[in-house]
């Protein structure tokens, strides 16, 4: 560790805590219907679609659709991948994807995970890309947003039947925050050296003779979505560690802040829209907490050196112009929210600083989180958390004017226990069939963290690897993507059914007994909580693949 | 039902058009005009030829060239294209080693790198720069550490038949610092570096 490396992380956190209240009042706004400069086109698109905005939605119509959507979007771009040889846009002549690998890619992106089984530059047209990646990046990025703005909705109403309209949350999210950052922001990429053309692939001649083919696309329009969204799709295989993705430190930077800004901005957008802001810093205080434990654990644990090669520095699967302090904390970034975007190969790491982006996915995606889906994700806790302090001191819990009562906390334990099931059961799956077994290709401990920090990476729909799993069978092309979809709507739908049910009930004022929830007690409270509940659900599994991979390096054994 | 699917069928379409068509488009039609050089891959020309990218490493195997990081990136093998085979600096499909720390595999390809540039740099410390031994993410990487171009300086010194000091000052002339002294690692780029060779030494 040196300085450097420690300022890096404090000007990251900085930058992002002064970026909060900015986006997190705009969106306040947003969705308060106080922001219309662009209302001709959204009227537009309502009516073309045959969308009433004034009608809104019970929590059921919301949910339905959020799954249409979501539905068809993936069989789009399923059909986009199948046909890509005889659509235009496809200069270097990608053949049809394969079924099992276009499924999974579907499901994968419209989920807002992004797991590459695919392999971006070798195998999809700049169709594909733009029509089929680009597309669900903004939609399911926006998708999160509105189910985390309706649960929002289930705090501030009071007896009321309807959570808003899905169609307009999602519509107003690309019109008016999504695109017009990203057209900016996707500028800002070029001018550092990002691609953005049409054109094939290059030929180059080496300056020793060689032939060498260098990919082009347009890759900047991607890419900032890629990560303002949290989705984390690489244009190339080797995702943000290539230098056409992030060529630069500065990327590198915008990147990692660009990652952050919107989960951390939501938790403010709450704060506002339930007229307290404390709330809404004492959440961002309790995830920024973990952030930072993680950051500066993962550069430490990295900055050791292998065991293995006389504490040669690590820069296995690393570049050189990020190091370990850019690579370490970009990887503690990714996998706090459920980006998933690489800059350094994650199955390279040192086991420990392994260990910490697998814990980051492991506590389901709630320190900072995706965007959306950090917010309501959390929210689930706090529902968890109030309920067990309400047990400590014998009262019906309340948070923020509303009883928690049986059906709330029913619909969180459903949320809580879901993507663990996914993880281990589905996991345990892979690890007792020779199908999955063939995937792993590390022997030793290691292999078992491979199969572990897939099935974490999908069913919290994060989508960052350990790489070295074979991952593009039709075996686990499938079963990933059944996590994906166990871990977003196993938890979306409980969760909206939590925002209708809290919609409708009415509001009880605070007395003296009111546990006040914008409290550094709170926040301990509910590190605690989110700490407890996923150690005590994962600490086994990781003490079999990362601890006891750590022992034995330290003690000189190789596998 | 039906009003539901109509409206989320036409809005996917209303929006595949709109982020997937009109907004990429856009931004290639805005790039192509502001920053051409950038968006079309950055890429270098010597007497009216591509020969590469200022973003993308190249492979270098001659004495009288500064060398790039190893890379684990590889192509289908022609033989038998359900299989792959090494491809170093192979810019149409990247990606890393993704050998575990505790791989044996690991431990035994750092061995020989090592022995083989010793071998190569006589001169050399004895203390090989770990991105010289250690292949990286993307298998593409452009740069290295200035540490890592100082350790060759000798080699390209005698094979380009100049004085090593003046090697050693080009070196120094192509560091790229930290950006306002902080963000990202101090690298060299190679193709630059070897570029700045050929013009200063030309290879007899």
């Amino acid at each position: 560790m040196d300085a450097n490396g420690i300022l890096l992380i404090l000007l990251l956190l900085a930058v992002v805590l002064a970026l909060t209240p900015v986006l997190g009042g705009f969106m306040a706004r947003l969705y308060e219907g106080r922001v219309g400069w662009l209302a001709p086109v959204e009227r537009g698109i309502y009516r073309l679609c045959g969308i009433d905005p004034d009608r809104e939605q019970h929590w059921t119509g919301y949910a339905m659709a959020f799954l249409l959507l979501h539905l068809l979007g993936v069989l789009v771009f399923y059909g986009l991948m199948r046909l890509q040889a005889m659509l235009p846009f496809n200069p270097a002549g990608q053949t049809a994807m394969a079924p099992d690998l276009s499924f999974n890619t579907a499901i994968s992106f419209a989920t807002n995970t992004d797991w590459q089984n695919y392999g971006g530059e070798s195998t999809m047209s700049y169709l594909v890309q733009m029509a089929g990646c680009t597309v669900q990046n903004f939609l399911s990025a926006a998708a999160g947003i509105a189910v985390a703005v309706a649960l929002i909705r289930g705090f501030t109403r009071r007896s009321a039947r309807f959570i808003g309209n899905f169609y307009v949350d999602l519509t107003r999210t690309i019109l008016y925050l999504l695109l017009p950052i990203c057209l900016i922001g996707s500028l800002v990429l070029v001018w550092q050296g990002v691609p953005q053309t049409l054109q094939g692939y290059v030929g180059a001649t080496t300056l020793e003779g060689g032939h060498q083919i260098i990919a082009q696309g347009p890759v900047a329009s991607q890419m900032f979505i890629k990560h303002f969204g949290t989705n984390g799709g690489g244009f190339f295989n080797a995702n943000a560690a290539h230098p056409y993705e992030n060529p630069t430190s500065l990327v590198n930077f915008i990147y990692m802040a660009s990652i952050l800004a919107l989960g951390a901005g939501l938790t403010n957008t709450f704060g506002r829209m339930i007229g307290d802001q404390r709330q809404g810093w004492a959440l961002l205080a309790a995830m920024g907490i973990m952030l930072g434990a993680g950051a500066f654990a993962m550069y430490a644990a990295e900055a050791q050196g292998n065991p293995a090669l006389s504490f040669l520095a690590n820069m296995e699967g690393k570049e050189v112009r990020f190091g370990i302090a850019a690579s370490t904390l970009f990887a503690t970034v990714t996998t706090a929210t459920s980006c998933g975007a690489v800059n350094a190969m994650h199955d390279s790491l040192l086991p420990l600083a392994g260990m910490v982006p697998l814990i980051n996915m492991l506590l389901g995606e709630v320190v900072i989180g995706g965007v959306g889906s950090g917010l309501y994700g959390m929210m689930v806790f706090v529902l968890i958390t109030m309920f067990i302090a309400g047990l400590m001191v014998g009262r019906t819990p309340e948070y923020l004017g509303k009883k928690i009562e049986a059906r709330e906390i029913k619909l969180a334990v459903i949320a809580i226990l879901a993507t663990p099931l996914a993880v281990l059961g589905l996991g345990a799956l892979a690890m007792l069939t020779p199908a999955g077994q063939a995937g792993i290709a590390a022997p030793g401990p290691h292999g078992l963290s491979e199969v572990l920090y897939a099935f974490a990476s999908a069913a919290n729909n994060n989508g960052s690897a350990f790489a070295g799993l074979n991952g593009n069978t039709p075996f686990y092309n499938v079963i990933l993507a059944v996590a994906m979809l166990i871990g977003r709507f196993a938890v979306v739908i409980p969760v909206l059914a939590i925002a209708g049910a809290l919609a409708a009930k009415k509001t009880v004022p605070p007395s003296s007994g009111t546990f006040p929830t914008h409290s550094w007690l709170f926040v301990a409270l509910l590190v605690g909580i989110v700490l407890v509940v996923g150690g005590l659900t994962y600490f086994p599994v990781l003490a079999l693949g990362p601890v006891v991979e750590h022992l034995a390096l330290a003690s000189g054994t190789l596998f | 039902m039906l009003k539901h699917l109509r409206a989320a069928l036409l809005l996917l379409v209303l929006m595949t058009l709109l982020t997937g068509l009109l907004y990429p488009l856009a931004v290639t039609g805005l790039a192509q005009a502001l920053f051409p050089h950038q968006a079309n891959g950055s890429l270098i020309e010597r007497n009216g030829q591509v020969v590469g990218s200022a973003l993308i490493g190249q492979s270098f195997s001659r004495p009288g060239y500064f060398w790039g990081r190893p890379s684990a990136t590889t192509a289908p093998d022609p033989k038998d294209p359900t299989k792959t085979v090494a491809a170093p600096y192979n810019a149409a499909n990247s990606g890393g080693s993704n050998l575990a720390p505790s791989a044996k595999a690991l431990a035994d390809t750092v061995k020989s790198r090592e022995a083989a540039l010793r071998a190569a740099n006589p001169q050399a410390p004895a203390a090989v720069p770990a991105d010289l031994l250690l292949s990286s993410a993307s298998g593409l990487d452009p740069d290295i550490s200035p540490a890592a171009a100082e350790w060759q300086v000798a080699r390209v010194a005698a094979a380009r038949h100049a004085p090593q000091e003046e090697i050693r000052r080009l070196v120094a002339a192509h560091i790229h610092g930290r950006l306002f002294g902080l963000l990202g690692e101090r690298t060299v780029n190679v193709l630059g570096l070897n570029l700045a060779l050929d013009a200063r030494w030309p290879m007899r």
